[in-house]
């Protein structure tokens, strides 16, 4: 790799004050760093080695947590294709290479827009660029359908990295999840496109794979299918029209967002993180502790007005978003609380919340979106709340030194 | 009182001391920095070509002229070095062939006053800290408590306790002293495991845990910790015995010893110096390792240490130095996506994590500078009752209020070194941290 260092710091001076490629210095930066470990060492006084771990390592492991879902996203994405196309046969590689064609062009414009942005605002701070958005690039295209319009995806993600991160300061002060911000942009400003009942299952073909199915076909998800039933007996049925049970929902052959369907795949990946210790355990836990209570509630006074609360509280953790929530999105340390105290509370008001929008609001099938937004939001107060009791410890000892003296 | 703490951090590192001799080592020339001393302002009294005896002032503080600074040898100044603004970097001084002691007046029974006076006098109380701000404790302030560790649980440290194992009767001696200056306790923390006797006068606090629990800081947040308003004393077991010194012969001593230790030295061990020598005889008695890589000489902790340059001194505690390589001259590819069972790391993604073996660490930052992410990094291994994270952000901010409310009077840089080591964003925590002190002591006083 020798000649590629030394390519890299002859070139180096182009690109330093009043080198000639001096406007794209963050990305030479980027570039140099993402290599080459940078060779910068401690200061005179103070700590003078480091542990290894950087954020680059931490957003990798991330995104490698990632990866079952975004394979399984792929799978399912061919799978879905060939039910609704009413075909018998799932040949493996075929559904494969439809699932990553219909998704590369999607992960493609998350990632151009994204980090176009971040190394432009990169480099009108002369800051370096930050690692933030390699997570949030693979996020964007995993939550939505994968029928959303790319050019609505680069405006969503435009907006929420410009409007949710960057003016806040960049990577570690932003209040709300990027990714997630990109989803609500959408949800909101183009319903149509965004649920319903067209947007879940790929109906045409991509790059000329696939087939385009029975005009009008279409099919909803689990959770929209619940919202606009009214008999106590909850029936789903799959792009195919058979019937969808709870073992469909656990292993993700239904139709959903792009890499949230597989419960097997995103316990997979919260593994992952909580083996390297990357996301905190008591969110996690705290989010379907949370969600399991409320269901239970829900399911306890089921009542036909509501008709998702006839779901088992189990099943209420397998449908929607509500586990890839908790695993991907709660765990975000920036967005989330940042206390101890205050990550259980974040947690178990993230998991109630969620079931209580998808179960007593019929607009709104999936609440874990809203939840976790909603609670990013509260997260700073919760951490005041603990950062205050400290605080009162602290006072009440003074005070006591001062009434005995 | 037994304290077992939980959190922390205990670094393997390759090159500790194996053996328990001690070997004395011919130094010629000796330096005292004013910069190891936080908080002194120092107004120079000699000039080179002067002749001084071991315990003569050499500096006072500006403020407070009582306190000195005192040489550690008797011999002729060498040189005052000076820096940018003429700022006193150090004095050294070279060593004569028959060494002279000042004698300093000791009776029976000091009152407080009369041994603070001794203690700023014979330089001593610059040796000691004082909380709130982790500085020289100001002689105009009686402590509240003071707190005396006789754990190093530094990284390659070796305990203390040898070095005052024949000094019952000196340490006894200092908390007499020290009993007449401090209302309060005196607490002496050790080791479940100490060989050190029960001193009269003092209370033994007995300490578990991993690294910082040897912080006299960290004991005192889980003794007594410091309120607004309170004043603390922290010290070493070392120091004490030097105040016992003083008190007993009226004599200060200046002897030393000094681990070498690191990756980079040949052999490894414990050499008899004072206060204050020249680093180069005590690596080349340590043999250090010849080697085409830059290294990096700490005088200290590879946590809390000050690089100093192989031409440079000795820097206060003056108890250890440690080699490591520098690393800059490193070509690492992909160094955040390596498997390599050689690099150490907290974290479980670093097979290293796993290996018992000792690591061979380079001063790299292994990463670049960014905004606090990850959250509870710091809060692992600070065992006190203080939400670092936001006490960091409130002096980041320059926040006056909120660093009193979040407990900056309870700590000193030296607490956040473990924080520091193991910190994803690489922040300056211990830079920052003396910085807040500093701003808050010019804010209020």
């Amino acid at each position: 790799m020798n000649f590629l260092k030394k390519y890299l710091d002859r070139v180096r001076p182009n690109f330093e004050e009043g080198g000639k490629l001096h406007a794209f210095h963050s990305v030479y930066d980027g570039f140099a760093t993402f290599l080459f470990t940078p060779s910068t060492t401690s200061g005179k006084r103070g700590a003078h080695i480091h542990d290894s771990i950087d954020s680059k390592r931490t957003m990798i492991i991330v995104v490698a947590a990632l990866m079952p879902c975004f394979f399984f996203g792929m799978y399912n994405t061919g799978y879905q294709h060939q039910l609704a196309l009413g075909i018998d046969s799932f040949p493996f590689w075929d559904m494969m290479l439809y699932g990553f064609l219909a998704v590369l062009p999607r992960v493609v414009v998350a990632y151009v827009v994204g980090l176009g942005i971040e190394f432009v605002v990169a480099q009108w701070r002369k800051e370096e660029i930050q690692e933030g958005f390699l997570v949030t690039g693979i996020l964007i295209p995993m939550i939505l359908p994968i029928e959303t319009p790319l050019w609505m995806i680069a405006v969503a993600t435009a907006f929420s990295v410009i409007f949710v991160k960057e003016v806040f300061g960049g990577t570690g002060y932003n209040v709300l999840n990027v990714a997630l911000v990109t989803r609500a942009f959408l949800f909101f400003a183009y319903p149509a496109q965004m649920s319903g009942d067209k947007v879940f299952v790929p109906t045409g073909s991509v790059f000329g794979f696939g087939g385009e199915a029975a005009d009008g076909y279409s099919c909803a998800t689990p959770l929209g299918q619940i919202a606009t039933q009214t008999s106590e007996q909850i029936t789903l049925t799959g792009a195919d029209g058979q019937a969808i049970t709870s073992w469909d929902a656990f292993v993700g052959l239904i139709p959903g967002s792009f890499g949230e369907t597989s419960m097997i795949c995103i316990l997979i990946g919260a593994a992952i993180l909580l083996l390297s210790r990357i996301a905190d355990w008591r969110v996690m836990l705290s989010v379907f502790v949370g969600g399991l209570f409320m269901g239970w509630i829900a399911n306890s006074f089921a009542t036909p007005t509501y008709p998702a609360s006839y779901l088992s509280p189990i099943d209420q953790l397998l449908y929607g978003g509500f586990a890839f929530a908790a695993v991907f999105m709660a765990t975000d340390p920036v967005t989330a609380a940042r206390t101890r105290t205050g990550k259980y509370i974040y947690g178990l008001l993230i998991g109630v919340i969620a079931v209580i929008i998808r179960t007593y609001n019929n607009g709104y099938p999936e609440g874990a979106m809203l939840a976790v937004l909603l609670m990013n939001c509260f997260a700073p107060l919760i951490d005041w709340c603990v950062v205050q009791a400290n605080i009162n410890r602290r006072m009440r000892r003074t005070n006591v030194i001062s009434k005995n003296a | 009182m037994k304290i077992k703490l939980k959190k922390g951090l205990d670094l393997k590192i390759a090159g500790g001391v194996k053996t328990t001799a001690v070997r004395d080592v011919d130094v010629k020339v000796f330096a005292v920095s004013p910069d190891d001393f936080p908080g002194f302002k120092p107004k120079v009294d000699v000039k080179e070509g002067d002749s001084v005896m071991a315990g003569a002032p050499i500096m006072h503080d500006k403020k407070n002229e009582d306190v000195k600074l005192v040489a550690p040898v008797s011999g002729t100044i060498k040189a005052v070095v000076r820096g940018e603004r003429r700022k006193v970097i150090r004095i050294e001084i070279e060593k004569s062939d028959n060494q002279m002691s000042r004698r300093f007046d000791i009776c029976d029974n000091l009152d407080g006053s009369d041994a603070m006076r001794l203690l700023a006098e014979s330089g001593l109380l610059a040796e000691v800290r004082q909380r709130p701000y982790d500085i020289v404790p100001s002689p105009e302030v009686s402590p509240r408590d003071i707190f005396v560790t006789a754990i190093d649980s530094a990284p390659l440290a070796v305990s203390p306790e040898m070095a005052v194992a024949d000094k019952v009767k000196q340490i006894e001696a200092a908390v007499r002293l020290l009993s007449t200056i401090c209302k309060g306790k005196i607490y002496i923390s050790v080791r479940p495991d100490s060989i050190l006797p029960a001193i009269t006068g003092a209370e033994r606090v007995e300490i578990e845990g991993p690294h910082p629990a040897g912080n006299p800081g960290i004991q005192a947040a889980n003794i007594a910790p410091v309120n607004k308003g309170e004043t603390i004393w922290t010290l070493d077991i070392v120091t004490l015995a030097r105040i016992g010194e003083l008190a007993v012969n009226g004599q200060r001593d200046f002897s030393t010893i000094v681990a070498v230790t690191g990756p980079e030295v040949g052999e490894p061990c414990m050499l008899k110096t004072f206060e204050g020598a020249a680093v180069a005889p005590l690596l080349k008695a340590a043999s250090l390792r010849q080697t085409s890589h830059h290294i990096r000489v700490i005088s200290g902790n590879v946590l809390s240490g000050v690089a100093t340059s192989p031409d440079d001194y000795l820097h206060f505690p003056y108890h250890q130095l440690t080699v490591i390589a520098e690393g800059d001259d490193k070509t690492e590819f992909m160094g955040w996506a390596s498997l390599s069972p050689s690099k150490a790391s907290v974290s479980p993604t670093f097979p290293g994590h796993f290996s018992g073996k000792a690591f061979t660490p380079d001063a790299r930052l292994n990463g670049g500078r960014r905004a606090m992410i990850m959250s509870g990094e710091y809060d692992r291994v600070m065992p006190m009752d203080i939400l670092p994270e936001y006490l960091l952000k409130a002096i980041i901010s320059r926040n006056i209020e909120s660093m009193e409310k979040l407990g900056i009077y309870e700590v000193a840089p030296e607490d956040f070194a473990v924080a520091e080591y193991v910190d994803t964003s690489k922040l300056p925590l211990q830079q920052i941290v003396r910085e807040g002190l500093d701003y808050l002591r010019d804010a209020l006083e």
